[in-house]
């Protein structure tokens, strides 16, 4: 299994993943593309143009996570993703088609701003798969002593190999 | 753009909170270093503020205006991270 991220020279940050690895980032990052769906924006241009959307908490506990309410308060809640919802769900889909224009088998080098973006896109796929699989804060003990033929086996495993790349690449970032 | 606000709660003498809460998939790392490169704060109070979410399950990650806070709440959410804006009580 890859060793995930090294620093470069000048911020950057070296990946290198095979074939097998590469596959699965990709097939993962085109599943946030497809979860998160463009900011929906009204057809009033000036509307579009400032990015003005939805004020609904999406009813999907993954969206709803990676999409979360500001305000305690409904009202003031509302208001918020209004206005600003859209603009995250473009930063989140930009991010996830960053990962997967430049996830590519063998050594890659990132520059400090892919890498940053494959950082927020990896954890994006986190809380994804960690809000569906209801993980808590014991899920590396939870995996070690889950047997090999559960099904929920594989999802759990890719889970604890997302979050050592993600660490490694916070720890290649800082 | 001046963005109509509800009048009637709004008391500009006091300031406003970010709070981020605990939840059980961001990495301790990872949230000390994102405090550490949004809001320019050192390793040791990133990880203080770090470990205070962890243990209390959330905590005032940065105080201002509104406006400012719910800035820093829509850059803490583009991270992945669990906040709210909240006035000072």
């Amino acid at each position: 299994m890859s060793s995930g991220f090294k620093a470069g020279r000048g911020g950057t940050v070296i990946a290198d993943f095979d074939v097998a690895e590469v596959s699965v980032l990709r097939s993962l990052m085109t599943q946030i593309l497809d979860l998160i769906e463009p900011g929906t924006t009204g057809d009033d241009p000036l509307e579009r143009a400032l990015g003005i959307g939805s004020s609904e908490e999406p009813t999907d506990p993954v969206l709803a996570r990676l999409f979360p309410s500001a305000y305690e308060d409904d009202a003031l809640s509302a208001e918020f993703r209004r206005y600003t919802e859209a603009t995250l769900r473009d930063a989140k889909r930009a991010d996830a088609q960053t990962m997967l224009d430049s996830a590519v088998p063998g050594r890659v080098e990132l520059t400090a701003e892919q890498a940053q973006s494959w950082m927020r896109a990896l954890n994006d796929v986190r809380l994804a798969l960690g809000t569906r699989l209801e993980v808590t804060e014991e899920v590396h003990d939870e995996i070690a002593g889950m047997p090999e033929d559960d099904p929920r086996y594989p999802a759990f495993v890719t889970y604890d190999w997302l979050t050592y790349l993600q660490d490694t690449l916070v720890r290649a970032l800082w | 753009m001046e963005v109509e606000r509800p009048s009637a709660d709004v008391r500009p003498d006091l300031p406003w909170l970010t709070i981020v809460w605990n939840d059980p998939v961001n990495l301790m790392s990872y949230v000390t270093y994102v405090f550490q490169s949004v809001f320019g704060y050192s390793r040791e109070k990133a990880e203080k503020l770090m470990l205070d979410v962890h243990h209390k399950g959330k905590a005032v990650v940065s105080s201002g205006t509104r406006e400012e806070m719910e800035r820093d709440v829509q850059i803490m959410h583009s991270y992945g991270l669990w906040a709210t804006v909240q006035q000072d009580s």
